[in-house]
């Protein structure tokens, strides 16, 4: 693959290759009068260890976004590097092995397979990506305690709480031990207390050195992370770095 | 090692639902039952029919006076007549080598016989030969069967098949006692051994005696019915056959095949004629029954297509987090086709088991290679009925699916 670690354009720490690059990325779907830019031409870097928060109104474009950083769908014209690889072009089954090797999706409503375990659901990466059941099992367990929830391993989705879904659903994110992290609103459908829990969860992550990237529409969830792109009709509209909010008086369990 | 986890995943889904996978399975367990049994009855039918013929006795030609009457001209054409003589002809190892042995038979339908107050109706009458007895492989249990010295004399002896002997004797020894048969006496000289019943017919309900006392003593020295004649070998038939033509051609001064007098019945021929009527009656069989597998194919791709609308955001889910296209595709074609398989494993064995009750005359048979069949073919239906939906899974794509509530 390509290297493209020349430092130089917008954006801060690249003093390493990117984790993400999108160059001058469109994403327009219809044609003619029905022609929607749901991407009009967004150019974003994001370095190793940041923790992004993508904001802006519901059609601007951040889900559009998600989807293309998710490799969950291809950009129209432009280019999207993930860790160094030119995925814009890749076909289906290219994109299913980026992301099962490269991303951790977190999602809104959690998306965990129901009737089976939490530990299942966590292996469940692991198994499309071959690994052996023994070292599955251990990694998964190993993911589970880190969210705290090893005590879980054996519960389906349905017999946890929202939180512990959400956190199950991290876990799973995180067994693969992906370049990025990527979470789609994951606190979105959760009560204040399981939101603090959960993003407490991702500045550990973060101080640990994996690179999130988070989308909300919430000013104080994107005020965790420690830098904010703001979207609006497709274009990125600020691009802004500011230190994330310290969790204060929250009080985070031992990793 | 990936295939393991599909398979693990398909097994997962399929329990997951239980009552709906047992439903289905249902249908291709019905399905497969119905092929085996029916395919079974179709070979037990043929079968039986075959053990029929065969017991007139093995490499045998059977050789009928033509009883039809044709119109030549207006003249009416009487049938003529085969003779004892005629068989005699037919065992000169000159002009006819390839025949071992050749017997003349009577038969008479339905005749009355009595002993003492006791009377019972005999299905057939025979006079017969001994190397007729020989043939058709009638021994006797009790008794001695006729020898050749009772042909000669003419002897008014008996042999009573088991129907008979039980009929007119109850419990008691027939051995040496004098019966009347069609208004002659002849004294019982044995008891043939019990064959039991052919497609429903009683085999035991007839009587033997000398062929030269029955036309002494009832029919008269007339015509006999047929001959039976015996090739030397199983490969000797149709040579055996060709002989009988010449020899009774030359015998009755017949030069174009069309004015023969009597007709010819080879038996191999008929049991390959059976036998192809009775593979086609299976086949058919089996194909009426194939129909009700064809609906329970019809039942899997409804039910996969259910669960794959069902299911539609798990598939997102498992794509979302990497699952290759193949793994959703195995993964839905396996639990269609474990569904088709282990229904149809059970429908063989219900097959089998149904198969094992005998069926008023005759007993079903089970080929090995319906088993095999089977189970080739419920493995195709599960591949062919579960296709569709499993492509569908795989071909969601991974945006749509997540979205999808």
């Amino acid at each position: 693959m390509t290297a493209t670690t020349h430092a130089g354009a917008s954006g801060p720490a690249l003093a390493t290759q990117p984790v993400i690059q999108v160059d001058r990325v469109r994403k327009i779907y219809g044609q003619g009068a029905a022609e929607v830019r749901a991407l009009d031409g967004v150019s974003v870097r994001i370095a190793p260890g940041e923790y992004v928060a993508i904001m802006g109104a519901s059609g601007s474009g951040k889900s559009t976004l998600m989807h293309v950083l998710g490799c969950l769908d291809v950009p129209t014209s432009g280019r999207y590097l993930l860790d160094g690889i030119d995925v814009s072009r890749l076909n289906e089954a290219q994109q299913a092995i980026v992301r099962n090797r490269k991303i951790g999706f977190v999602f809104q409503s959690f998306n965990l397979v129901s009737r089976t375990s939490a530990l299942a659901n966590v292996e469940m990466p692991l198994t499309y990506a071959g690994v052996n059941r023994r070292e599955r099992h251990r990694r998964a367990q190993a993911a589970l305690r880190q969210v705290g929830l090893a005590d879980r391993a054996g519960h389906k989705p349905n017999e946890l709480s929202g939180g512990q879904q959400q956190r199950v659903a991290i876990a799973r994110a995180l067994v693969t031990s992906p370049t990025l992290i990527l979470a789609d609103e994951p606190t979105g459908n959760l009560d204040s207390t399981a939101t603090a829990d959960i993003l407490n969860i991702l500045d550990r992550f973060h101080r640990l050195g994996r690179t999130i990237v988070l989308i909300t529409h919430e000013d104080d969830v994107a005020a965790r992370a420690t830098r904010t792109i703001r979207l609006l009709d497709g274009r990125v509209l600020s691009d802004s770095a500011h230190t994330g909010r310290d969790p204060g008086s929250t009080t985070e369990r031992t990793p | 090692m990936m295939l393991r986890e599909v398979v693990r995943f398909a097994i997962r889904g399929l329990v997951a639902n239980r009552m709906r996978s047992v439903l289905t399975m249902l249908g291709i367990f019905i399905g497969v039952a119905a092929v085996v049994v029916l395919t079974a009855v179709g070979n037990g039918a043929g079968q039986a029919i075959s053990a029929t013929v065969s017991s007139f006795g093995a490499n045998t030609i059977t050789v009928f006076a033509d009883t039809t009457t044709s119109s030549d001209e207006g003249r009416d054409i009487r049938p003529r007549e085969l003779t004892i003589a005629d068989a005699r002809a037919l065992e000169d190892p000159e002009g006819a080598p390839a025949i071992a042995r050749a017997a003349p038979i009577i038969q008479m339908l339905g005749v009355e016989a009595r002993y003492g107050y006791s009377s019972h109706r005999i299905e057939t009458f025979f006079g017969a030969t001994p190397s007729y007895l020989d043939i058709a492989e009638f021994a006797v249990v009790e008794g001695s069967t006729l020898s050749e010295d009772d042909l000669a004399g003419a002897r008014q002896v008996v042999l009573l098949g088991r129907t008979v002997a039980d009929e007119l004797f109850g419990g008691a020894d027939p051995l040496g006692e004098r019966v009347m048969i069609a208004g002659a006496p002849f004294t019982v000289a044995g008891v043939i051994v019990e064959r039991g019943e052919i497609i429903g017919q009683d085999i035991d309900n007839l009587a033997f005696v000398p062929i030269t006392s029955l036309q002494q003593s009832v029919t008269g020295y007339g015509p006999v019915d047929a001959i039976i004649a015996q090739a030397t070998g199983p490969d000797q038939v149709n040579a055996a056959e060709a002989q009988i033509l010449s020899v009774l051609d030359a015998r009755y001064g017949i030069t174009d095949p069309d004015d023969r007098t009597y007709q010819i019945f080879n038996q191999a021929t008929l049991l390959d004629a059976i036998s192809t009527i009775t593979g086609l009656i299976s086949a058919l069989l089996a194909a009426i029954a194939g129909i009700s597998l064809l609906v329970g194919g019809v039942g899997i791709t409804n039910i996969m297509l259910m669960t794959v609308t069902e299911r539609t955001r798990e598939i997102g889910i498992r794509k979302a987090i990497g699952a290759p296209r193949g793994a959703i595709l195995g993964q839905f074609l396996l639990e269609a086709t474990m569904l088709s398989l282990f229904g149809g494993g059970l429908g063989v064995l219900a097959g089998v088991a149904v198969s094992s009750i005998h069926i008023g005359a005759f007993q079903p048979v089970v080929m090995p290679s319906t088993i095999v069949l089977a189970f080739g073919v419920t493995f195709a239906i599960g591949i062919f009925f579960g296709a569709h939906p499993a492509n569908r899974a795989a071909k969601l794509r991974p945006i749509d699916a997540l979205r999808y509530e």
